[in-house]
């Protein structure tokens, strides 16, 4: 049965697709396939050609959408062109799109932009081609020990998880939230924390559910989970997966409140949507733009091997607050804000204890975004019900 | 006799073959649909697959681990079964190898890497015997239970990869211990394909030599025709059904075996690529013949490889390449159907005699 029916479509494809394609050979004849979007170039001859990578979908309403929108915000800049490729394995695949970058489009700058591409198939690719200049979302270059064609950039984005906990510590009438997480690893471990100790300033008695799918994109878990916390009395969801797309959707359908992650999902969930943490790509990629576009390089060292930053240096920002946001929760969200674009309080402040009660961060001790204890995170703030080992 | 062989092979030359033209002309059709030019996406595609010898080395680097993986479906549907734990064998296979050459650290690169790939091979093969074991002695459905086995493997390279064998300096990808620089498989000579290729190769030489040229092929074959007839005759079945599913599972253990060795240098999630699925697909598209899986593998392979193009030349979206897979072997499937139905590939020799 379904062999023929697989036929009967397929006949008439063949006879859409054949007159589609002739009629379409008749009008571009000749025009080849030059359809990159490229940009007029500048002052100079060449557009400088930057190669951006993502490992998932660019219209993820999450991670990847996010680095993809700071990709089409630098396409704009005269002097540049942009090519790109979504959905690119964190396997030997990701060398040779950079390869084919290189060689074929005549790329001169990439961006590998998920975490997993760095070691081993950067590294591996930069060495081979000393001259292009690699610049990797996830912060770990190395002074002397990657080579300097390498650079590394990320930021601290729970500066933004802790005002959006903040506005969620506010809008919660169970003094329950849900955070459905991807791995227990730093990363993920200090958003929650973030989160939950912004919504635990103001108002204690706020706890945080914390689920671990243990995959990166694993929608139908994502959907479950959303849903069990929903019946467990959680109103306010909020997570760290590459795509929040699924966990919006379902907090909206059940009448809870949600947090976006990453990009913007207030699209996805107009009447719940509070606030997100999202990045802020368009920022730091316009900001290398024009240090490249100034023939400023890595190997020269003209321009930092590393770069990280929070709010203050437009890494990430808040996403506009939905209209089930009181007016006493953007206020506190916004001084909230406005102190740490300052600079001058830091999140980890101590004495913090961590959910089973023991002291992690001493009375009298604050660490500061850059803190390198804070990257190796481990464990999970008093105040969120779950463990770190899943 | 000679003539009904000769009809015989062309007409499996030409119906994979047309298969292919007209998964082609319809993807033209979506391509056309989407806003692209269908000739300037040919041209692409063969330019990013085939077209030069650096293109090529991209379509051989993504077909390597797909032919290894694709005989551990080929090969026990010799016998009848029909498996799909690639995947779960390719992540076990890594894993077994990684753990092998992490207590191996600090002896010679070469006793390192023979350790590995017999450690991927057997855990690999006893994953998938594992699978056949249940199938014969339990009535176990083998689909469903390698299935189900690709899910504990992968909780179980998760579980082990963020607790046991974690290496703690890798902070936020959790990995294991790298094997070392020494330890890593290199690239052929001249190229950058790594060795995996030959290793795919060979295997799949092997694996035609024993099904079609060995008794124990023979008596595979036989048990996977008629289960009952191979019983009546005498033939081991059970053996013969661990033994069979021990060697696809090796296949495709030592493919995680080669990930790791030649590609990561660790395990880690990364381990867990769709190279098992993948290689289902080689299997079922080349009949589970393992010299058509080789072919098959490099077409799937060139197939990935110009997925990139298509979406830096035509901006057409990242699926394409699946859509075209996709269509591939929907029609390829499809053609299965058509076998015998073609006047001119009939055998002649038994209408003449009739007609005289």
């Amino acid at each position: 049965m379904t062999h023929r029916q697989a036929f009967y479509l397929s006949r008439r494809q063949v006879m859409r697709g054949l007159l589609a394609a002739s009629a379409l050979g008749v009008a571009k004849f000749g025009a080849g396939c030059t359809s990159v979007n490229s940009n007029a170039t500048g002052g100079k001859g060449e557009p400088l050609t930057v190669g951006f990578i993502y490992v998932g979908p660019k219209d993820d309403y999450g991670y990847s959408q996010a680095h993809a929108l700071g990709a089409a915000a630098i396409a704009k800049i005269p002097g540049i062109r942009v090519v790109e490729e979504a959905n690119v394995a964190e396997t030997n695949a990701v060398q040779e799109t950079m390869r084919s970058m290189i060689n074929l489009d005549g790329a001169t700058v990439i961006f590998p932009t998920s975490f997993g591409y760095f070691d081993p198939h950067v590294l591996a690719v930069a060495k081979e081609f000393p001259k292009v200049q690699f610049f990797h979302a996830g912060g770990l270059y190395q002074e002397g020990v990657h080579p300097n064609n390498v650079g590394s950039y990320f930021g601290y984005i729970d500066e933004a998880q802790y005002i959006a906990g903040i506005v969620a510590g506010h809008a919660t009438q169970s003094n329950k939230l849900g955070f459905v997480a991807a791995k227990p690893i730093p990363q993920v471990l200090r958003n929650i924390n973030s989160f939950t100790l912004g919504a635990r300033s103001v108002n204690p008695t706020v706890k945080t559910q914390v689920i671990f799918t243990g995959e990166w994109s694993e929608p139908v878990k994502e959907a479950e989970t959303t849903n069990s916390m929903a019946d467990q009395g959680v109103d306010v969801v909020t997570c760290h997966v590459d795509s929040p797309k699924v966990i919006m959707e379902t907090a909206e359908k059940r009448g809870i409140y949600c947090s976006g992650y990453h990009a913007d999902q207030a699209s996805l969930a107009p009447k719940g949507y509070l606030t997100g943490a999202e990045w802020d790509w368009s920022s730091i990629y316009t900001q290398y733009a024009q240090e490249l576009l100034a023939d400023k390089t890595l190997m020269d060292d003209s321009i930092p091997h590393l770069l990280r930053g929070g709010l203050s240096s437009q890494f990430c920002k808040l996403s506009p607050y939905g209209a089930a946001v009181t007016a006493k929760a953007k206020a506190d969200a916004e001084a909230a804000k406005q102190r740490l674009l300052s600079n001058e309080v830091a999140i980890y402040k101590g004495e913090i204890k961590d959910n089973t009660g023991k002291v992690q961060i001493q009375a009298q001790q604050e660490m500061k975004q850059q803190a390198i204890e804070l990257e190796k995170m481990n464990w999970l703030v008093e105040g969120v019900d779950g463990k770190v080992t899943g | 006799m000679m003539v009904k062989h000769w009809r015989k092979t062309l007409e499996a030359i030409c119906i994979p073959i047309g298969a292919l033209l007209v998964a082609l002309v319809l993807f033209g059709g979506f391509c056309a649909i989407a806003g692209a030019n269908p000739f300037g996406v040919y041209s692409s595609i063969y330019r990013a697959a085939f077209g030069t010898w650096s293109s090529f080395q991209n379509t051989l680097i993504r077909a390597a681990p797909l032919m290894l993986s694709s005989l551990c479906t080929a090969l026990p549907a010799r016998l009848g079964l029909v498996i799909i734990g690639n995947e779960g064998a390719i992540v076990i296979g890594g894993l077994s190898a990684v753990a092998v050459g992490l207590f191996l650290d600090g002896s010679a690169p070469t006793i390192v890497q023979i350790g590995m790939a017999l450690g991927g091979i057997v855990a690999g093969g006893l994953w998938i015997a594992l699978v056949g074991a249940l199938r014969h002695y339990r009535a176990v459905n083998e689909t469903i239970s390698s299935l189900l086995l690709n899910y504990i493997a992968i909780a179980i390279l998760n579980q082990l990869v963020s607790g046991v064998m974690r290496d703690p300096s890798s902070l936020n990808k959790p990995s294991t211990y790298p094997i070392g620089m020494a330890s890593m498989l290199g690239t052929l000579p001249g190229t950058r394909v790594h060795y995996g290729l030959l290793f795919g190769i060979v295997a799949c030489g092997l694996a035609y030599l024993l099904i079609q040229r060995t008794t124990f092929g023979f008596a595979a074959r036989i048990a996977g025709g008629n289960l009952r007839a191979a019983r009546i005759a005498g033939l081991p079945v059970g053996k013969l059904t661990m033994a069979i599913c021990f060697l696809g599972g090796a296949c495709a253990g030592l493919a995680g075996m080669v990930e790791v060795a030649a590609v990561h240098g660790r395990a880690n999630e990364s381990l867990n690529a769709n190279y098992g699925y993948g290689g289902v697909l080689v299997a079922f598209v080349a009949r589970h013949n393992p010299l058509a899986a080789v072919l098959v593998s490099v077409l799937l392979g060139g197939i990935l490889a110009s997925s990139g193009i298509l979406q830096r030349s035509h901006n057409l979206p990242d699926a394409t390449a699946l859509v075209f897979q996709g269509l591939v072997f929907l029609v390829v499937l499809y053609s299965e159907s058509l076998y015998g139905k073609f006047e001119m590939f009939k055998e002649r020799s038994a209408i003449a005699p009739s007609v005289a």
